[in-house]
């Protein structure tokens, strides 16, 4: 029997959970040569912000051990563009899409969530809190629970009620389940983790840092455990709110960790950028591994790895129920 | 398309590798100027992003054949450099966009430095096909470095070949050759592949006889499809307007003279959504 893969971000259902990672997917065009998007249970934009952004000088990328190192900058066209050309592309296919925004104040946030707030097609807004706070010497909104959550509580005022506010957090912070817990409270309806965590690379023949920017963020296989973690971490003190997992998937067994960690859906990314129809073969092989395990619903696996230790594996228990008078 | 692709025969050229590998979706789609993206390392490598490759030759054999050369900077080209008979690769092309062809049969001068020569034999046979004159004119560092020198006399017209170490042909980059090669083969256009410092010489030299330029751009990429926005080059659109683009889908071909060549590496300040100018002339 197939598996339901249905989940719920928020009270808007999405066919299955795996959507693209903000910034791996750029306009959706780029995959669609290749696949049809509906397959996807949503495409995540890139960041978009309220000026064109030409982003950073290359190179903008160096390849690290199992992972890889990006300064782009959040290149992107700038909301006027995106409203224009983007966004109905994806509308008019009635593509179900995530839209991530960046900004550099609470005001550009706000700013943008008002363009969106009436734009067709905004399934869900992931609100990129990885972004250096203008007014706060350049400090990302994520790293301050109290700027992270000031920026939620206006994007949520703003946003149609019916359009889930997604708050994505990054892993550089003391205290994850802090800034997450911020969020909730100003008003997010699910939780996206994790960003990039910031990393480098040295040429060791120019004898210089590979990236033009110095230090960029990492992704790829290195991040899932990070990633695992912060889902784990968040999910076991926030259970009721919906996570959105994302590092470094590459297979179906990825997403089963996150989701096993209390992710309810979950991003790929890097992995679009060595196979192109990675997004479709990781919810088959996540397909697979739960109808191996007997799971009948992706919802009954969502953060089970927190029953206590001792307690008998699922499928088993299962079994017991249905040999019980 | 994706395809897993089986390697039928391996060469080394001179200080390059060629690979023919059998991937008959990709050898149907194929056009000039095209290139292909291979995922190196296997199964379970760590090497997660995808090496971008030149296609020298397609050939109809086994249902399509394609055949990619490359030359080891790092461990992935390496490994790639191991492959032998009927190992498979996971390719990812035709990708990009081809070079544009002219409709009248002109005079075309080809030059290519390095191993980026080698995407210039295709572009050839295309040309020759609708008549054109062929005329070569191939570079490198060294003798062992200039890639093709062989077909390209048995191919075209006239072949100039220069090396930086005088081991081969006129001492020079293939630059300062084209001035005589232009004026003697009274070229029409011209078409150029190799690093971006040849390129921009080359396009210079265009410029100066007035003629059109087609270059492809050799600039690295995570993923060749478009979406990983790493391999952007400062370029000026039919609106004046400078945008940074991605080498891998609004490239590898562009017309050499909208190509900001000494602002590759940059984000000039008047592209449009640079930082603290450009932003603000956007629509």
């Amino acid at each position: 029997m197939a598996v339901d893969m249905r989940t719920f971000l928020a009270h808007v259902e999405l066919a299955n959970p795996i959507t693209t990672a903000a910034g791996c997917a750029a306009s959706g065009r780029e995959l669609a040569q290749f696949f049809d998007l509906h397959r996807l249970g949503a495409l995540a934009t890139r960041s978009i912000t309220m000026a064109p952004r030409a982003g950073r000088p290359t190179p903008r990328m160096a390849e690290t051990p199992s992972g890889m190192l990006n300064a782009v900058g959040l290149q992107g066209p700038g909301i006027d563009a995106f409203l224009e050309r983007e966004l109905p592309w994806l509308a008019q296919r009635g593509i179900r899409t995530i839209v991530s925004i960046g900004g550099g104040t609470v005001a550009e946030y706000s700013e943008l969530a008002r363009r969106l707030a009436d734009a067709p097609g905004v399934t869900a807004l992931e609100v990129n809190l990885s972004c250096p706070n203008i007014e706060d010497r350049g400090r990302v909104f994520a790293r301050e629970g109290s700027a992270a959550a000031e920026v939620i509580a206006s994007v949520r005022s703003i946003m149609r009620y019916d359009v889930p506010v997604v708050a994505k957090l990054a892993p550089d912070v003391a205290d994850i389940v802090a800034v997450a817990r911020a969020c909730v409270d100003a008003g997010a309806d699910a939780l996206s983790m994790i960003n990039n965590p910031l990393g480098m690379a040295i040429d060791t023949e120019a004898l210089r840092p590979s990236l033009a920017a110095v230090t960029g963020g990492l992704s790829g296989p290195a991040v899932l455990p990070i990633a695992v973690r912060c889902v784990w971490q968040v999910h076991a003190a926030l259970p009721g709110v919906p996570l959105i997992g994302v590092g470094g998937v590459m297979t179906g067994a990825d997403a089963f960790q996150l989701i096993l960690a209390g992710a309810c859906a979950v991003g790929v990314g890097t992995a679009l950028f060595h196979d192109p129809y990675a997004c479709l073969r990781i919810e088959r092989e996540l397909e697979d591994l739960l109808q191996t395990r007997g799971f009948q619903r992706l919802a009954d696996a969502v953060g089970l790895a927190h029953r206590p230790p001792g307690s008998a594996p699922r499928h088993l228990l299962v079994d017991s129920e249905e040999s019980s008078p | 398309m994706q395809v897993t692709g089986t390697v039928l025969t391996t060469r080394r050229v001179d200080a390059y590798h060629a690979l023919t590998v059998v991937a008959p979706g990709i050898a149907e789609r194929y056009r000039p100027g095209h290139f292909v993206s291979v995922a190196v390392g296997g199964a379970h490598t760590s090497m997660i992003t995808r090496r971008a490759l030149t296609v020298h030759d397609v050939k109809p054999d086994y249902g399509g054949t394609v055949e990619l050369v490359f030359t080891v900077r790092g461990p992935g080209t390496a490994w790639l450099a191991e492959r032998r008979a009927r190992d498979t690769l996971d390719l990812v092309g035709p990708l990009g966009r081809p070079f544009p062809l002219p409709r009248d049969p002109v005079h075309c001068v080809l030059v290519g430095a390095e191993y980026g020569s080698a995407v210039l034999f295709p572009v050839a046979d295309a040309l020759m096909e609708r008549g054109c004159r062929v005329d070569f004119l191939l570079g490198g560092a060294s003798a062992d470095r200039v890639f093709g020198a062989m077909r390209a006399r048995r191919m075209a017209e006239t072949t100039t070949l220069t090396t930086e170490d005088g081991s081969l042909g006129l001492r020079g980059k293939v630059a300062d050759a084209l001035p005589s090669v232009i004026a003697d083969t009274r070229a029409d256009a011209v078409y150029a592949c190799g690093p971006m410092e040849t390129l921009r010489a080359v396009t210079a030299v265009a410029i100066e006889f007035d003629i059109p330029v087609q270059v492809a751009v050799e600039e690295s990429m995570a993923c060749g499809i478009g979406v990983c926005m790493t391999c952007v080059i400062p370029v000026i659109g039919d609106d004046g307007a400078t945008r940074m683009v991605r080498a891998c889908a609004e490239g590898p071909v562009f017309r050499g003279e909208r190509v900001r060549f000494e602002d590759v590496g940059t984000i000039p300040f008047d592209a449009l959504g640079a930082p603290g100018g450009g932003a603000r002339h956007a629509g």
